[in-house]
């Protein structure tokens, strides 16, 4: 049995931040474990540029920004172990095995769970049709062309709007594939508004909006497939199919929190997120055990992740420093109209230094809202936020003074308000 | 006034463009009114890609254009990519190609390699 400190779960964006972080908080015993053969996690594909505005006030790439935190890692005494997958964590003991070491057992003082999310695939959406290749996650195939050099389909259909199937349709684009169609079930887009301009827009990429698959055409590739206009229900209408010839169809309908050890350690998840419960120090209900970036829930913006990681980096090192600390008196946070969820769901109202940032998401699109944070009837804080989408993840910070106004737990909501002429 | 959602980071502002004066409301940064007026007058992208590359741990190497370039460029600088071929040991910032189809961006590499 290896004894360490810290054990990070991941080396992606989350994994990266939050060890940095620890160690620079004191606590120099850290071992990050990474089933890839290298660090850096989902950025190494994200070839795009756009992502480090908020957290190095420059544009870089995926890569770039992943090889800054690489880089900061590499300063360090930190242990990386690489091609390592974590089959179990038991009362804070590591179950992993790797080519190297064969089986092998970590015991920590503290773990931090970074371990991503995956694709939604076709199972789940259940895309009815012929079951001939051709079909792929968006991610999948972004993995094929940026990382391995293929191209998999030269005409193409993207069911979903979300982000990656946006920058797919471009990135194929531009290598010489022809996207025919971007297919969301939803009246509204899944991803950023600039992705729908500079990805879609901007190479006349018609997007149909209340628009699902009906039908996948092709037994050994496909051949075709065909799409439908949805009621208000979702429930695809007759007479509104529409053909298109195409070897691929790509799907960017969501990501799942992969949270099979979080379960597997018996941490409680939120159905909402489908990621831990957190407190403010986004520590889960296991003491010592901490979550941060998309196994937590799934974000927009890297630079939000990494904010969110190095606050569990800190929060496990002053965990480990102060040999467990007491954890105060739970206040929660409790969703409000038109918001789908929060993180944290709970803090300890003792701990709260300046204040406390909260993450959620909105239910529906709103022109004009604000943000209200109430307690007990009592209005806390409102934040006045134009443009609000279930595709853009929030952030509220809402400081100490304010917070200590509260009576019980809180709520946030997202109140509409009317414009004034 | 011509509407635009502005790309120059993920909080996409809501542009609103005169094209007479290339005045810009509705941004939050000074880069924001820059893309509103450029958008008008000269829309630029940073082109991103990848090129193949020998002796690293990938057959494929993540390059980007240094800055913007017109938009009107970008397959002219994929066909240049496309035919192009790095070798490792490459450094995360190195410049690759310079002053790719004369646009005055260089192409560089976005990772170590």
């Amino acid at each position: 049995m290896i004894n360490c400190d810290i054990a990070v779960i991941g080396a992606g964006p989350a994994g990266l931040a939050a060890a940095v972080a620890a160690y620079n908080a004191g606590v120099k015993d850290i071992i990050v474990i990474e089933r890839d053969k290298e660090a850096g996690g989902i950025l190494n594909q994200c070839i795009h540029n756009g992502f480090g505005l908020h957290r190095f006030g420059e544009e870089l790439s995926g890569p770039e920004y992943a090889g800054r935190y690489i880089d900061m890692l590499k300063e360090t005494d930190i242990k990386l172990k690489l091609k390592t997958m974590v089959l179990s964590i038991d009362n804070k003991v590591i179950s992993a095995v790797s080519e190297e070491n064969g089986f092998e057992q970590i015991k920590a003082k503290a773990i931090i769970l970074a371990m991503g999310c995956r694709e939604r695939n076709r199972g789940p959406i259940s895309v009815p049709g012929d079951r001939g290749s051709g079909v792929f996650s968006a991610g999948c195939a972004q993995r094929y062309l940026n990382i391995e050099g293929y191209l998999v389909g030269k005409r193409v259909v993207i069911l979903g709007s979300g982000d990656i199937g946006l920058i797919m349709a471009r990135r194929m684009t531009l290598e010489g594939a022809k996207v025919l169609a971007v297919a969301e079930i939803m009246p509204f887009t899944n991803g950023l508004s600039r992705n729908v301009a500079q990805c879609l827009d901007d190479f006349g990429i018609p997007l149909y909006l209340s628009h699902t698959v009906t039908d996948v055409i092709g037994d050994g590739r496909i051949e075709g497939i065909v799409i439908s206009q949805v009621d208000e229900s979702m429930k695809p209408i007759k007479g509104t199919e529409k053909r298109f010839d195409c070897d691929t169809l790509l799907l960017s309908v969501g990501l799942v929190p992969e949270n099979e050890l979080t379960r597997g350690a018996g941490i409680e998840i939120d159905p909402r997120t489908n990621g831990a419960i957190v407190g403010e120090d986004m520590q889960t209900n296991e003491a010592g055990v901490f979550a941060c970036g998309n196994v937590l829930h799934v974000h927009d913006l890297v630079d939000y992740v990494s904010a969110e990681s190095e606050r569990a980096g800190i929060s496990a090192a002053r965990f480990v420093l102060s040999g467990g600390a007491e954890r105060g008196a739970q206040t929660a946070v409790l969703n409000g109209s038109n918001v789908s969820y929060t993180v944290p769901q709970h803090f300890s109202p003792e701990k709260i230094e300046k204040g406390i940032d909260i993450f959620f998401r909105v239910r529906k699109k709103i022109r004009l809202g604000e943000i209200r944070v109430e307690s007990n009837g009592i209005k806390l804080a409102g934040f006045k936020r134009e443009f609000l989408a279930p595709g853009e993840m929030q952030k509220i910070t809402v400081p100490k003074v304010l917070l200590d106004r509260a009576e019980g737990d809180i709520t946030v909501s997202a109140v509409e308000i009317e414009e004034a002429e | 006034m011509k509407e635009l959602v502005c790309i120059v980071c993920p909080r996409g502002c809501h542009l609103q463009v005169d094209e007479n004066t290339l005045e810009v409301i509705g941004n939050s940064c000074e880069k924001g009114a820059e893309y509103g007026k450029n958008e008008i007058s000269n829309p630029l992208r940073t082109v991103t890609a990848s090129v193949a590359v020998e002796g690293g741990i990938h057959p494929r190497l993540a390059v980007r254009t240094n800055r913007a370039v017109p938009k009107g460029k970008m397959f002219e600088i994929m066909n240049v990519l496309h035919s192009f071929k790095a070798y490792s040991p490459i450094k995360r910032g190195d410049v690759l190609i310079e002053n790719v189809c004369n646009t005055g961006a260089d192409i560089i590499a976005s990772r170590d390699i």
